[in-house]
């Protein structure tokens, strides 16, 4: 039998009854629209959760004091504690992986300008900060070295701080307050946007790290964080490690004891990144094998009642000349166009849902054709599957019985 | 009518049908011996029961004897598989049932199509034969209505058509006037007259003597053996 004929012969039967078509199909649909919408949304999501890691900068490490366990009280990750910028100063001089590295020590404070007032994150660091962590100097000039050996009281402010205090005024030349301590503001950050976690990175206020020590914490060197990048992607685990041998040295740590401090590489968050959203592909998957499945079993006891109720029309096209295979092949055809039909209307819808959910909630949703297209082959192979069953079922009818079917 | 060097189309020997009914046999048919020559027009009578049906199963290849030989149009076709019997009913048998047996919401034209479908013919010479085989059975005017547009007699008209369709050596008309009027079902059996007198061999299977009384020849079957011969070929 031609297969032209076959398909007319199917879509026939389809459309004459279309309701029922439509919501043996809404199986299919609902779970392909379901995934390419999900998958939209996720991919997408990865997207810019990547763009936001790689904004932080190039090959960008950091380094947290670890935890400690003093006396047996037990502190987290960044507390206040053992790295000095004297350590910082021995990775800038003496890790040839690493390119740039900078103190980070944090003053919280409230910032004050004539009568406005701003809460901010206050950074004290060094110039390299801009390097690593790409900001860009967009009006005035960043702090240099000189600020820094005299511990000048200068400030880089981002462009929330800027938008809050100055509403409009030039900033740069300007004197700002923190913790009642006057500073003048030299420069402004060019805006970058949410970072990976969703902090607004244009919320800081830069000093220099000598200046943060000495007017905020009396002279102790200890800093919060280090920033710093490897010289390259390749060079990331040799910093690394003689990151850790200068540390563990400088900070006399037996062989036999853990590190006093933690070192986070980009590549270690893109990997918990990774594994997030990995779980969440494989949690869609099952979601979307499920609901296929559902589907196809809808689709089967459909296919079983349309055999049912057209047991006399196979018996007029046995008696006319059909064979077993031409029979089997109409039914089967006819569930396979069902579930891959459903499987294109999914992908429709899925395309329709992902475009509103990035027009509505503002998220970046990216519908990828590989899994459009496995989707609906998917679809396709559930309708084969399960339309198999009612189709031979069709097939082994007695011609004499289904002619006599009332 | 006569003659030896006519075509055998229907050479059936000694058929014999048992059904198993759960630890019953029964006995449709016991031993059927029947020659058809080409050109005839043969009427099978019998009651309910005799085994008319069973026979017209046999000869119209829907089911197979227990026992004997049948051979159709000089194709011995006692032990085909399902599918082979499937294509011998698709070149040689056309099929008339009491009911027509019409596709719902299928137009006329497309119904006669039916079987040449399966025969695997393009959509313009099915078109073309289709057309052609409605003509001749006077529906010239009716190509695209469907069968519930139609009347009885004109339903079972394109169910004769959609026989004819295929060029079949044989014409099995199980009780084809069973559903009609009296009326319409002398213009059927006028309408088997003028196919018969065309050439086109027919099988008349039916309980009624008077539409029996038609054929040239008319056998009489009952409790699965021919019980009474009459007519002539």
């Amino acid at each position: 039998m031609n297969v032209l004929v076959l398909l007319r012969v199917c879509l026939r039967a389809l459309l004459r009854n279309k309701m029922r078509s439509f919501l043996t199909m809404l199986g299919i649909v609902i779970g392909v629209a379901a995934v390419i919408s999900m998958v939209g949304i996720t991919s997408g999501a990865r997207e810019s959760v990547n763009q936001q890691i790689a904004s932080l900068g190039d090959n960008v490490f950091m380094i947290f004091s670890g935890s400690t366990n003093r006396s047996g009280t037990r502190t987290g990750w960044g507390s206040r504690s053992n790295i000095t910028s004297d350590d910082v100063e021995a990775l800038r001089t003496q890790c040839p992986s690493v390119r740039y590295v900078t103190p980070s020590v944090r003053v919280s404070s409230q910032i004050l300008y004539g009568s406005q007032n701003w809460s901010s994150q206050v950074m004290g660091v060094t110039p390299e900060f801009n390097d690593i962590r790409r900001y860009e100097v967009v009006n005035g000039r960043m702090f240099n070295d000189t600020d820094v050996r005299g511990a000048a009281k200068v400030c880089v402010i981002g462009q929330t701080v800027v938008d809050n205090l100055f509403q409009g005024s030039d900033p740069v030349g300007q004197t700002i307050r923190i913790r009642r301590l006057p500073f003048e503001v030299i420069g402004v950050l060019g805006a970058k946007g949410q970072a990976a976690m969703g902090q607004d990175q244009d919320d800081v206020v830069l000093i220099p790290n000598t200046t943060a020590s000495k007017k905020f914490y009396g002279g102790d060197t200890r800093v919060n964080m280090v920033f710093g990048s490897a010289a390259s992607a390749a060079a990331i685990a040799n910093a690394q490690q003689e990151m850790t041998d200068i540390l563990r040295m400088r900070h006399r740590i037996g062989p036999s004891d853990d590190d006093d401090f933690v070192i986070r590489t980009q590549a270690d968050i893109a990997s918990t990144v990774e594994q997030s959203s990995r779980t969440m592909t494989i949690l869609l998957g099952s979601v979307a094998l499920v609901s296929l499945l559902v589907g196809g079993i809808g689709i089967m006891n459909i296919m079983l009642v349309s055999v049912t109720e057209r047991t006399r029309e196979i018996g007029i096209r046995m008696s006319v000349g059909a064979r077993q295979s031409d029979i089997l092949w109409q039914f089967l055809l006819e569930s396979l166009m069902l579930a891959a039909l459903g499987g294109l209307l999914g992908v429709l819808l899925g395309v329709g849902v992902s475009a509103t959910i990035s027009k509505f909630a503002g998220w970046v949703t990216e519908v990828s054709p590989v899994a459009a297209v496995v989707a609906v082959s998917f679809a396709g192979l559930v309708g084969i599957f399960f339309g198999f069953y009612p189709a031979r079922k069709a097939s082994l009818l007695d011609p004499i019985e289904a002619l006599r079917y009332e | 009518m006569s003659g030896s060097n006519h075509k055998i189309v229907i050479s059936a020997r000694d058929l014999t049908k048992v059904y198993h009914m759960g630890d019953v046999d029964v006995h449709a048919l016991r031993g059927v011996t029947l020659e058809v020559q080409a050109g005839e027009f043969i009427a099978i009578l019998g009651a309910s029961g005799s085994g008319k049906s069973t026979l017209m199963h046999i000869i119209g290849c829907l089911d197979r004897p227990s026992g004997g030989e049948y051979v159709l149009n000089g194709e011995q076709v006692s032990h085909l598989s399902r599918s082979a019997l499937a294509g011998v009913r698709n070149r040689f048998i056309g099929f008339v049932f009491q009911g027509f047996n019409l596709l719902a919401r299928t137009s006329a034209v497309e119904n006669v199509e039916l079987p040449l479908i399966y025969s695997g013919l393009g959509t313009q010479e099915r078109h073309r034969r289709a057309r052609e085989a409605l003509e001749r059975v006077g529906l010239a005017d009716r190509m695209d209505h469907h069968p519930s547009q139609l009347s009885g007699g004109q339903q079972q008209r394109v169910a004769i058509a959609r026989s004819l369709v295929n060029k079949p050596a044989l014409l099995l008309a199980d009780e084809p006037t069973g559903n009609l009027d009296t009326k319409t079902s002398l213009e059927i059996m006028d309408l088997f007259h003028e196919l018969n007198a065309e050439g086109m061999t027919i099988v008349l299977i039916t309980h009624e003597a008077d539409i029996g009384a038609h054929a040239r020849r008319r056998i009489t079957l009952r409790d699965g053996l021919i019980v009474g011969e009459e007519g002539t070929r």
